[in-house]
């Protein structure tokens, strides 16, 4: 039996707000224990919660870029359950009333471009960090206690590991193109569950879901959710029943290893906050706070490919990441070429930054730095192999391309006389390279073209050269 | 017989994370089918149609800026805090 | 004779003409407790020292720069947070626990020169009305020891009564503020909802709560009103509506006055002594130029159901937080994390807190939710509409605070027929938001009655001003019990 992958998920993704979403302390990553804390986080006796403006406004942000209908009337929901790094032994969050419903994003996969349902967005507040030890005990710290979250749930519209990792790629994108998060999965501003289910094709009603937990990159969410389908099918075929519990993808391993059975167990007793005021959203508001919003990645996209004539793999890559996109703009802006422009970003530059673990902001390169050297490549003025070692002093060290390349000597010679004396001299001195040319072995040329650039320290114009070369050649 | 037998004593005592001996489920059971038939009486009462009142004033949109303010001093915290270790606050492992 | 039997305004004179210090109004406040509190047993902790230290310091600021409070001691129930002295809520689950930061009300207090000597006595979390459910000690009627103060600010209203201190801090979630000032024989406001910041009140029932003052006279009530009201920036459900000044207000005239008497509020259940009382008032309320007329509030009995569905819900959720980790009671020896939850909170809480956390539980559980959690939000809503349609037509409400005089300590009131008429009485002003009043109106065999009277919302200045007009042509106010006599 052939079975269909049904996947939804659910993503946290952390505000970047100055402040907790419902106390005036702090909220920024890394700061020592327990510094960033106000009486209410610790859920002291008599304190009472007070809502940021700006993580309502963050909320609705994400949820417009989510292409989600915005909450005209909203309130805050207490969600009960006991644990150290929750010291109210409730959650404030958003029960029936999300910032955000009814959204959707488009995904591509292997050339197939496709909707994914979002149901809802909502807010609600981090808890703690608990870090276990191994003498029995646990340390709490409540810095993150507080801090802004949305909760994005798609509906079950997934239908394979690479539609989820699409999905992803996406959301991350468009959400860090709004400035409302630094989504990053490595310090936990992004988190992701999914909820896996497989049915018979043709079969209408979905399978008993397993919820995977622990997916901390998006490889491992690709790999995790594979895994897990592969198990419950295994499950199926021989036979058995898939229990709804929670699971957890081991790393080491790349097995899902179950961490609890979900009994009827939870009663979250949602109870809507009296502490906290209801929230009316106009018009205006929306309005005011969807101005704010940039072009997203999506149009980004369209235009790259309608406008700037870059094959959809440029485009879809170049808008990954809003910096790499803001600064491909900027180096068009600054006279580039843009296809010249998007092969070195996504060549030289993704290499650089990938070998040194680093971003554009942490180098030297400007997009007026890059366009300068796009333009000397255009025009002649250097070779690509001259390029790299400009590239190379505009990444480390900024500047301007053609500064550089007069300093060090380094512009193409392009001048035909030059040229066809030095190529003379060459064809001279190999006598057999023009036998063996002559005799059908083009790789002889090669050769020839190679001695040249040597006698030029590389900065001989290669088309001119081959041409030369040819007529030379010829008229012996 | 209880409408609210020592068996829900526990269920619910689980929830709210409350010890309770055979003794405290016998009270209980007792206490609490008192007030459970007391609140069967607003069946009676029709409230079709009716919104329920969530908060007694009608406030809307009281918001905070988002400026940091009054944080709390670690040691003063920790002060009244019994296991602590590291600045932070110590707990046992669940079960 | 003590200064803690003059009024406010009286004790300002004096400390204007320098006839006393603060420091003396202090030190007489201090002699009463411990001549009094004994038998009294309103207070749970003095904070004598720094009172004393405070009123020295204060006597050096020069009189222009004092309020009409300046230099008068008050106590403060002890669900109401105080930086640097302990804050119990009479319960063992906060027996040592040492706030950090001061309540609103108490930074407010204190701006206006107060000084605070104590924190007061009160059934466990604000859970009762007899102030018996206090973990720590029974507090004692002044008029009568073997008689409860009320509850659950019980303390707050004996002290006040007892002549301990002029002026005291309750809070009142279903009655807690205006029972016991009826019991007591003083006043006792609990204002509209919003009126005054819940920041630092240690939630009981976040949606009724309410802090209010405690006085012998209506106009040092005012006063102390107009000290802690206005809206806080920590408190989302406080209000920025505007305080008119109440003392202003006090003319005495209240020609015109249009008196609602729902006739639910003098039903079989109240007792006869109380309704003669009620009735008496009535007769100088006319004779002061106001008119009444019977009126019904047709779903005051749901009133007790509704409330008791709703604040143990919430009780439920508020006091979730102790925990026994971050501060309060932790239990010894714990095995594991489970063991401290279901320890502390069996340990730390009485009977009467885990019981209504118990049924507060269940209200919200998935099965009873609607049916019992959002029903009574429902009809807390038809509450409130019946409050608005009369007030179409009236300026305010007249009725019983209790529906008895204080009960006997110990004596368990088996008469449910009274229990739930007390209930109709006070709590459906708390499900509708709207403020009331409680003054002495008459005595029965020694003990005080008490005349309610209830208001539109933010309307405490009409309140005031009926309650200082009745006040001012009767004499209830004047009589205090025999324990504070014969002090000097």
């Amino acid at each position: 039996m052939n079975f269909e992958t049904i996947v939804g998920l659910e993503v946290h993704v952390e505000l970047k707000t100055d402040t907790k979403i419902f106390s005036p302390a702090p909220a920024h990553f890394g700061a020592e224990p327990n510094m960033n804390i106000h009486v209410t986080d610790l859920a002291y006796p008599g304190t009472l919660p007070t809502l940021n403006k700006r993580a309502v406004e963050f909320g609705m942000k994400a949820s417009m870029a989510l292409n989600c209908d915005v909450a005209r009337e909203m309130n805050f929901d207490r969600k009960h359950y006991f644990y150290p790094d929750n010291p109210k032994a409730y959650q404030i969050s958003q029960d029936d009333r999300p910032v955000g419903s009814n959204g959707w994003i488009e995904i591509e996969v292997e050339g197939k471009k496709k909707k994914i349902r979002i149901e809802r967005v909502h807010l609600e507040e981090d808890a703690g960090k608990l870090t276990h030890s191994d003498n029995g005990y646990s340390l709490v710290d409540l810095n993150r206690q507080g801090t802004p979250l949305i909760e994005i749930v798609t509906e079950a519209d997934i239908r394979s590991p690479e539609e989820a990792y699409a999905f992803l790629e996406k959301l991350k994108a468009i959400i860090q193109y709004t400035g409302v998060s630094d989504v990053r999965m490595e310090e936990g501003s992004l988190r992701c569950d999914a909820n896996i289910s497989l049915r018979p094709y043709g079969q209408e009603e979905f399978g008993t879901k397993t919820e995977l937990k622990n997916l901390n990159s998006f490889n491992f969410v690709r790999r995790g959710i594979a895994n897990e389908v592969e198990r419950q099918e295994k499950v199926l075929l021989s036979g058995g029943e898939i229990v709804q519990e929670t699971r957890r993808y081991d790393e080491t391993t790349g097995q899902t290893v179950l961490m609890r059975i979900k009994g009827s167990a939870n009663d979250y007793r949602f109870i809507n906050d009296p502490d906290l005021s209801e929230i009316h959203i106009d018009q205006e508001w929306i309005d005011r706070v969807r101005a704010e919003i940039p072009e997203l990645p999506d149009a980004r996209k369209a235009r790259y490919v309608q406008e700037l004539d870059l094959p959809e793999y440029d485009a879809h890559v170049l808008t990954l990441t809003k910096e790499m996109s803001d600064f491909f703009d900027a180096t068009v802006t600054a006279g580039a070429d843009a296809k010249l422009a998007s092969n070195w970003l996504m060549g030289e530059v993704s290499a650089y930054l990938n070998a040194e673990q680093k971003e554009l902001h942490d180098t030297a390169l400007t997009p007026e730095g890059l366009a300068s050297m796009v333009k000397l490549i255009s025009d002649g003025t250097i070779s690509s192999k001259i390029a790299k070692k400009v590239f190379k002093e505009l990444i480390e060290n900024g500047g301007n391309a053609a500064d550089i390349v007069k300093a060090k000597g380094l512009v193409q010679i392009s001048d035909e006389g030059t040229l066809r004396t030095i190529v003379s001299d060459i064809l001279n001195a190999n006598e057999q390279s023009i036998e063996d040319f002559k005799n059908g072995k083009d790789r002889a040329v090669g050769f020839l073209v190679g001695q040249v650039m040597k006698a030029t320290k590389g900065q001989a114009n290669p088309p001119l050269v081959n041409k030369i070369l040819l007529e030379e050649i010829n008229k012996r | 017989m209880n409408k609210f037998t020592e068996e829900d004593v526990r269920y619910f005592a689980n929830f709210a994370r409350i010890a309770i001996s055979d003794q405290d489920a016998a009270q209980f059971s007792e206490l609490i089918s008192e007030l459970v038939g007391f609140g069967d009486v607003l069946n009676e009462v029709d409230t079709e149609g009716v919104k329920p009142m969530t908060h007694p004033l009608q406030l809307y949109n009281v918001l905070r800026v988002d400026v940091p303010q009054d944080v709390l001093d670690r040691e003063e915290m920790l002060a009244g805090v019994e296991e602590h270790e590291d600045g932070m606050i110590k707990v046992p492992n669940i079960l | 004779m003590t200064l803690m039997k003059k009024t406010a305004t009286e004790l300002q004179t004096l400390l204007h003409n320098r006839e006393v210090s603060v420091k003396e109004v202090t030190e007489d406040s201090f002699k009463q407790i411990k001549a009094l509190d004994d038998k009294v047993q309103a207070f749970l902790t003095l904070t004598e020292e720094d009172a004393l230290a405070r009123a020295e310091q204060l006597d050096n600021e020069p009189l222009e720069n004092r309020g009409s409070l300046f230099g008068l001691p008050i106590g403060i129930k002890d669900n109401i947070i105080t930086k640097g002295i302990t804050t119990t809520c009479a319960s063992k689950m906060l027996e040592n626990f040492v706030p950090v930061y001061d309540a609103a009300v108490v930074e407010k207090v204190h701006e206006a020169g107060m000084i605070s000597v104590g924190k007061l006595n009160m059934d466990e979390f604000a859970m009762g009305s007899t102030t018996e459910r206090s973990a720590f000690q029974t507090t004692h009627n002044p008029w009568k020891l073997d008689r409860v103060p009320g509850g659950s600010s019980g303390g707050s209203a004996a002290a006040v009564a007892a002549g301990e201190v002029l002026f005291s801090l309750g809070t009142d979630t279903g009655g807690s503020v205006r029972q016991p000032a009826a019991f007591c024989g003083i006043v006792g406001m609990k204002p509209t909802y919003g009126r005054i910041s819940r920041y630092g009140l240690v939630a009981f029932a976040s949606s009724l709560d309410q802090i209010g003052p405690l006085t012998r006279t209506v106009e040092d009530n005012a006063m102390l009103l107009s000290a802690i009201a206005g809206v806080d920036h920590r408190d989302s459900s406080s209000s920025s509506k505007e305080i008119p000044n109440l003392i202003a207000g006090l003319t005495g005239d209240i020609k015109g006055l249009r008196i609602a008497v729902p006739k639910e509020y003098m039903g079989e259940g109240v007792a006869q002594d109380v309704k003669e009382s009620v009735q008496a008032a009535l007769t100088v309320l006319e004779s002061l130029g106001a008119t009444w007329d019977e009126v019904s509030l047709p779903h005051s009995h749901y009133a007790s159901p509704t409330y008791y569905a709703i604040a143990t819900a919430e009780a439920s959720s508020n006091l979730a937080r102790f925990d026994g980790i971050r501060y309060g009671y932790h239990p010894e020896n714990a095995k594991n994390l489970n063991e401290i939850y279901l320890r502390a909170r069996a340990e730390g809480f009485g009977t009467e807190v885990k019981k209504r956390i118990l049924y507060g539980t269940y209200a919200l559980s998935a099965d009873h939710h609607e049916d019992l959690y959002v029903k009574a939000m429902k009809v807390r809503t038809l509450i409130a509409q019946d409050f608005a349609s009369v007030f179409e037509n009236y300026d305010i409400i007249v009725g019983p605070t209790s529906a008895t005089t204080a009960y006997e300590i110990g004596g368990v009131v088996r008469d449910s027929l009274t229990l739930y008429t007390n209930d109709i009485l006070t709590v459906p002003v708390n499900l509708a938001g709207i403020p009331a009043i409680s003054i002495p109106c008459g005595f029965s065999d020694g003990l005080p009655i008490g005349l309610q009277m209830i208001g539109k919302h933010f309307d405490e200045a009409t309140l005031y001003r009926v309650a200082h007009a009745f006040e001012q042509a009767t004499e209830h106010h004047k009589r205090t019990p025999s324990i504070g006599e014969g002090q000097e």
